[in-house]
């Protein structure tokens, strides 16, 4: 017989995982400040070399598409190559909102509320077009695993990509323009923290916890009572529902959107993002997209080397740090 | 041992494309009982038990828990009646700390004060896994990941609970201690056992009943006792 080791109460606080609800002041107050911060520094973009500016958008950008990719690929592990795919449909939804609907909806003289509140409906509907796509790919194709649900996002993101160069409404292969430019600091900074504040909370609380378990187990996870397949499609759904808010913030930034744009070394680029921040880690796929959007400007003389500076970077890294940039956790990855 | 059987299987085959893996088996679980499934590699008995905890889908055949047909349900909702299964190979979630495993066992009880009575039989079973509570799964030997496989299994609260080859790749030693952990845990909590082992000597001692499995057939079956003197079995399982 066993003993009962009569010892202190175990603390709940570190032994379980914690109810979303506990975590919430916290990264409310995190939500919040980051939120004020967006619109704050956006204040000022003005007095900042445009140059400057652009790039940053690009960043907060490129964050909410590593940090979307990472719930899919890091927390549930399930390996997605069509976050571009999502991420079109997102921009090309969103712009028709605000090129046809628009002048329709703002009447003659509208005010910045009015465009901000017509940019943000644009986005909610770019973000849900994607999402249901997400379902869309995600039920049928989930049941396949690693190379081959790999491969049904790819043909995924080829698909849309050819349908939106065959939509003639939308600019077909010339590519959709006139779109207006509503993207700022604030806007893309703003989602930015949304989207690091929801995939947070979602991976953080006792609900969240499917997720990583789906990863690190499948058939452990479906044994004790989980519903591996509800939550690889949510993470899916979740994730393209913020590439397709990224998208839209794409194109009312580069005010032209190309099918092109959009292809497979686009998906590519993100999932770089994931996997050289570390998968399953927010912080470093944070640091990875900020680092790879920068490093090509820096590296802008000897663009046409970009790709290979890419595969040189990753090649190293895989050697050096599989587990990912900022991963000093014991076994994120099983390489 | 007469009762109505808390399990019963019948006519169950399974296939891979093309390979018949489980063809045509039937067997019997009595409630409270312990009861082994023998056979050796790739003999069907991993199979057998996906598809009874609903893993796999069976090509014909039935499968019935305390009177219900369960044949063709989602695996969490076979969890969720009360059939555990404690997967080959220690599947622990290893990037999880053990608290958070065994409160993934929980993931179905909304009792809370249940679930925290439950942990604390299961520290009192393996007090070993109270001391390494925040400890990443994947960082615990192997036997220590099969206690907290089968606590994480038993924080569900199951009336039924099958066990997939617990003793492979552990300490000699530690596989004692964790047989006779399912003997108590069968005896003590009442929970009927199905035992997946090619550990025969050790699985035919602890059970009442067993069957063995070959290539995917019921070649034979019948009180422990009486295979554990069984000649065939003997040369075959038990090493002479």
């Amino acid at each position: 017989m066993a003993e009962i080791p009569q010892s202190r109460a175990p603390n709940p606080k570190s032994d379980t995982p914690v109810p979303v609800w506990r975590l919430l002041p916290r990264q409310h107050l995190a939500l919040a400040l980051g939120l004020v911060a967006a619109v704050v520094i956006s204040r000022f973009s003005g007095s900042i070399d445009a140059y400057l500016v652009d790039v940053a958008i690009g960043i907060g950008i490129n964050v909410i598409l590593a940090v979307s990719l990472n719930l899919v690929n890091g927390h549930t592990g399930q390996f997605s190559l069509g976050h571009a795919g999502f991420m079109s449909v997102g921009a090309y939804l969103a712009a028709a909102c605000t090129v046809f609907a628009g002048p329709r909806l703002l009447g003659a003289a509208p005010g910045p509320l009015a465009h901000n509140l017509l940019f943000f409906g644009a986005l909610l509907i770019g973000g849900l077009g994607a999402a249901f796509a997400g379902l869309l790919v995600g039920i049928p194709s989930l049941r396949l695993k690693g190379d081959y649900l790999a491969l049904v996002t790819l043909g995924f993101g080829e698909i849309i990509r050819v349908i939106f160069q065959n939509v003639e409404v939308l600019g077909g292969a010339l590519g959709f323009n006139g779109v207006p430019a509503y993207t700022d600091f604030a806007w893309a900074y703003g989602w930015g923290v949304l989207t690091i504040f929801t995939v947070s909370c979602l991976v953080n609380s006792t609900y969240g916890r499917g997720f990583i378990a789906t990863h690190d187990n499948e058939i452990a996870a479906q044994s004790i009572g989980l519903d591996t397949t509800r939550y690889k499609t949510v993470a899916f759904a979740v994730g393209a529902f913020f590439a397709g808010v990224a998208g839209g913030l794409f194109a009312h930034l580069k005010l032209s959107i190309d099918p092109r744009g959009f292809d497979f070394t686009r998906s590519i680029e993100i999932v770089v993002m994931v996997i050289l921040g570390g998968m399953g880690n927010t912080l470093g796929v944070i640091l990875a997209a900020v680092l790879l959007t920068i490093l090509p400007e820096i590296l802008r003389p000897v663009a046409e080397y970009r790709m290979v500076l890419y595969s040189l970077l990753l090649i190293i890294l895989m050697i050096t740090r599989p587990q990912g940039l900022l991963n000093f956790r014991f076994g994120k990855t099983r390489l | 041992m007469n009762a109505a059987p808390m399990l019963s299987v019948s006519q169950l085959s399974v296939s891979y494309g093309a390979i018949n893996a489980v063809c045509d088996l039937s067997l019997e679980i009595p409630q409270g009982g312990i009861v082994t499934l023998l056979g050796g590699n790739g003999a069907g008995k991993t199979t057998t038990l996906h598809t009874l905890s609903g893993l796999l889908r069976p090509k014909s055949g039935r499968v019935t828990f305390c009177g219900e047909d369960i044949t063709r349900l989602p695996p969490h909702q076979i969890v969720a009646r009360g059939l555990s299964h404690v997967p080959e190979g220690r599947m622990v979630f290893a990037n999880l700390s053990v608290a958070e495993n065994l409160a993934m066992g929980a993931f179905l009880q909304t009792d809370k004060a249940l679930v925290a009575e439950t942990r604390e039989h299961i520290f009192a079973l393996f007090p070993r896994l109270k001391e390494r509570l925040r400890q990443t799964a994947g960082t615990l030997s192997g036997g220590e990941q099969q206690m907290l496989a089968i606590g994480r299994a038993l924080m569900g609260c199951p009336k039924f609970l099958m066990l997939d080859e617990p003793s492979l790749g552990i300490a000699p030693r530690l596989i004692t201690t964790i047989f006779e952990k399912i003997v108590e845990i069968n005896r003590t909590q009442g929970i009927t056992i199905l035992l997946v082992e090619q550990n025969a000597n050790l699985a035919l001692e602890i059970s009442s009943y067993g069957y063995v499995l070959e290539t995917g057939h019921i070649v034979c079956q019948g009180p422990s006792r009486d295979l554990r003197q069984n000649p065939q079995l003997k040369a075959a399982y038990l090493g002479g």
